[in-house]
């Protein structure tokens, strides 16, 4: 995609040797990069390695410990400086839309947009032209929300879209998105490249943080590579195939990062069957099921629905449906309510929201480390020996690593605080394992580890579901993997096809087994 | 100082004293602090069951309601049983059973309609505590409710009556004080009310029934009410619209100089007693001393309050 603006050449904006420590902790090193207007540059790089950090200093919601920024300004003048606050930043055109998204629930879609920028004619709102402004920019989205709806009634996609809308009405001459594809459907993916081509037409650099690779070769111009807090380079995206981007961010082959695949034996038991499970606001049915010794692998986009489908099978949602479908555990139906009776069935669930759903922050270890499975530790009272040992021996177990037992868990690192939350969850010794999203944010190393600790619990006959959207630990953990697309199981694949081509043609509905029936699963897998 | 956060309370609680002590001699006398004791046990009983309350992340502003309701129930219900039954003791012990069981029924209402009906708890008690004050007026026709004179003075052995020196109201306070801290920070529910006031999500997530563990904790604090109400109706042999005026908000005064966090996750039942003794005490001293007139009795608690408050957020943000 070439911006064909004539002003090509002109460089808008410009990194140099930008370092980003938070306290003792470096998490930016010299990084350099420069931004040209009309150019479309993707950053790429795993998680913690300092992508948001660095679209953050860019865009003045972060300072640089050290390093500078030149820009220029309207008028074509240049200037060096060393960081800036949000509010220059996007005086001067640079505009960014967070991850988390930032509107208003409360307000409507017009609001939303022009908050903080509103329209007025005299003293008051001039609320036509702010409705009538809104529906345009929506419009060029192909975005079908009307600009008087309430934000907080729509779905996490239209609120990306009108993110995107909202930066229409600044002049935004360098647009920076965080993962803007994140959580949109594929057509709406599609509009978003087509608008990003318009705006590269009209001059404006375009910055982009994404983990897909099929998404960073097609619209990107140039690829800025992060590992670690250090650039590893700036590239031309012209003749950089996939395996290099990966291998590039990496570091090192990715055989490394995981252990060696163990399959169960074929006879091995079925642990968990679901039959024509339906899950709430989805009008389809979901069949799979589980062996002893399994790990089962759920892939898919985000917002596909993985996470709603094995919630209603522990019983955090209820299903919908007459009958709801059923499922069976260690061979007995069973009709699981909510946790407790899931746990007491020996199924356990490891939440991908670490923070707001897997840990009392403010707590300490041992609490959070108890509190799945406190009732062992309780004869009337809480044995506080029985429960101190335990803790210690988690601790070991699972190395996590701290240096004051009395600590929060809140100052945890992530990595530390997902092996906390595995600790936890594992306590109630579970025989069926459910891991959403097993290392998200965690540095690889961790990671690493927290493989092995997967691989070892179907080792020793655990069953192991795990739901991720990184697809190559997907395919270096998984014995099976089920893949869906809009709430719907769209195939199982096993063997050779696990593979990034092929799990991607289920994942985005291209291929679909249409599989109903639960032996037909077991018996053959993807054809 | 890792621990001023737990200390503080305490070492006010001592300041207090220790000011008391040098504006009058009379503070001193074992009438003055039996009498202290024996007054702070109505609101330290009922800011027990709200320390549960506020722990697990609800409120209840009806409890003073409450106890004026109990306490007409347990007047007329004396009163009536008076005319089919000879025995008094058995009386009482009826009317003590009957106050237990509206406390824990009022409670368990008011834990249902914010769990199930999903309404936030600060309207649901506002509104019971509208309902029950206006019941108690209703059933006094406006006036007061007296107990029966023959039943009075066998009951008021309860509020007057001692036993190694101290009056039972105090010891009922002090026994509701030690089986609350058992529940609070040695059982499995008082693990969840933590985790269910620190994180609805994070409680969910590990199995805890959230819903059950919040009415619980409304339940808990219907039947302090009662016990509360139970010592209470001796005293005054009454009950009438005005009865336990105000006690919600100094129940919940209590619990928060305590050091109890409003928001939830973080009780302390020791520190609520404390905090119900110190404003017994600020109350007591300004009876005994003309130095500021007990007229701003209320504005010295309020002051309390905040710079408690004050206090644990600048420990909070150190640690």
């Amino acid at each position: 995609m070439n911006g064909a603006s004539t002003d090509n050449d002109s460089v808008l904006l410009q990194a140099d040797k930008l370092s980003k420590s938070f306290g003792d902790v470096e998490v930016l090193h010299d990084i350099s990069l420069t931004l040209h207007a009309g150019e479309v540059r993707a950053i790429l790089g795993e998680n913690g390695a300092g992508k948001s950090t660095l679209v953050k200093i860019l865009a003045g919601f972060e300072q640089p410990s050290n390093g500078q920024l030149l820009y220029q300004d309207w008028n074509g003048h240049t200037s060096s400086i060393k960081g800036w606050q949000a509010e220059e930043a996007e005086a001067n055109g640079v505009v960014l839309i967070h991850q988390e998204l930032n509107l208003a629930d409360q307000l409507t879609v017009s609001e939303n947009i022009f908050l903080g920028q509103e329209l007025r004619r005299g003293l008051f709102l001039d609320k036509r032209l702010m409705d009538r402004k809104s529906a345009e920019y929506l419009d060029a989205l192909r975005c079908k929300v009307d600009p008087h709806a309430r934000v907080g009634d729509l779905s996490v996609s239209a609120k990306q879209l009108i993110e995107i809308a909202r930066t229409r009405a600044k002049r935004a001459r360098i647009l920076i998105m965080d993962e803007p594809t994140a959580v949109l459907t594929r057509q709406e993916s599609d509009v978003l490249y087509e608008l990003i081509a318009r705006l590269s037409a009209e001059g404006v650099a375009i910055v982009f943080i994404s983990h897909k690779l099929e998404e960073i070769e097609r619209i990107a111009d140039s690829i800025t590579i992060l590992r670690d807090g250090r650039l590893v380079g700036n590239y031309a995206a012209e003749g950089l195939s996939r395996e290099d981007m990966v291998s590039l961010m990496v570091g090192r082959e990715i055989g490394d990062l995981f252990p060696a695949k163990r399959l169960p034996v074929s006879q091995a038991p079925s642990v968990l069957e679901v039959k024509d499970l339906q899950v709430r606001g989805t009008e389809t049915s979901c069949s799979f099921s589980l062996q002893q010794g399994e790990i089962l692998g759920f892939s898919g986009l985000v917002g596909s629905g993985r996470s709603a489908l094995l919630e209603t099978v522990v019983g955090l949602r209820t299903p919908t449906g007459n009958p709801p479908g059923t499922v069976a555990v260690f061979g007995q139906p069973v009709r699981i309510r909510n946790l407790e009776q899931a746990r007491e069935l020996g199924l356990a669930y490891l939440t991908k929201d670490r923070k707001g759903s897997g840990l009392l922050l403010e707590k300490g270890l041992a609490f959070n480390f108890s509190l799945f499975a406190l009732e062992k530790f309780s004869h009337g009272v809480i044995d506080r020996k029985k429960e101190q040992d335990a803790f210690y021996k988690a601790v070991s177990n699972f190395d996590i690593r701290i240096k004051d037992t009395k600590l929060a868990a809140g100052s945890l690192s992530g990595g530390n605080q997902q092996k906390l939350l595995l600790a936890k969850v594992l306590e109630a010794e579970p025989r069926i394992i459910v891991i959403d999203e097993p290392t998200r944010g965690i540095d690889i190393g961790t990671k690493s580890q927290i493989y092995h600790f997967i691989a070892a619990l179907a080792a020793s006959g655990h069953s192991v579901v795990v739901i991720s959207s990184d697809i190559v630990e997907i395919i270096g953990l998984c014995h099976r993997v089920a893949v869906m697309f809009h709430g719907r199981l769209t195939g199982i694949v096993e063997g050779e096809d696990i593979n990034e081509e092929e799990i991607m043609a289920y994942a985005t509905g291209l291929k679909d087994q249409q599989l109903s029936a639960t032996d037909k699963l077991t018996a053959t897998g993807a054809q | 100082m890792p621990d001023l956060k737990t200390a503080g309370p305490f070492i006010a609680l001592i300041a207090i004293f220790l000011i008391g002590v040098l504006v009058n001699d009379a503070f001193l006398s074992t009438g003055n602090l039996s009498n202290i004791l024996a007054r702070s046990s109505f609101i330290g009983i009922v800011a027990i069951g709200a320390t549960f309350v506020i722990t697990a992340g609800g409120i209840d502003l009806s409890v003073g309601s409450m106890a004026a309701f109990i306490s007409g129930c347990m007047i007329l219900l004396m009163n009536s049983l008076l005319n089919t039954m000879d025995s008094i003791l058995a009386i009482i012990l009826l009317a003590i059973l009957a106050s237990i069981a509206i406390g824990a029924i009022a409670g368990l209402i008011n834990g249902l309609l914010t769990t199930r009906a999903r309404i936030e708890a600060f309207i649901v008690t506002l509104g019971t505590m509208g309902i029950y004050r206006s019941l108690v007026t209703y059933m006094a026709d406006g006036g007061t409710l007296s107990l029966s004179f023959t039943i009075g003075d066998l009951y008021s052995e309860v509020y007057f009556g001692t036993l190694l020196g101290l009056p039972y109201p105090v010891w009922v306070f002090l026994g509701t004080a030690i089986v609350g801290y058992v529940i609070l920070n040695m059982t499995v529910f008082g693990r969840h009310c933590f985790a269910v006031g620190s994180n609805e999500s994070v409680a969910r997530y590990s199995a805890i029934h959230v819903d059950r563990v919040r009415t619980a904790t409304y339940v808990l604090q219907g039947i302090c009410v009662s016990i509360a109400t139970i010592i209470y109706v001796p005293r005054l042999g009454s009950a009438s619209g005005q009865t336990g005026i105000l006690w919600e908000l100094e129940a919940i005064a209590a619990v928060i100089i305590g050091g109890t966090v409003l928001k939830g996750g973080y009780g302390r039942i020791w520190g609520t007693v404390v905090g119900a003794l110190i404003l017994t005490l600020i109350g007591n001293i300004l009876n005994l001393t003309d130095a500021v007139s007990n007229y701003l009795n209320g504005a010295v608690q309020g002051i309390i309050v905040i710079v408690a408050v004050y206090l644990q957020r600048g420990a909070w943000r150190k640690n």
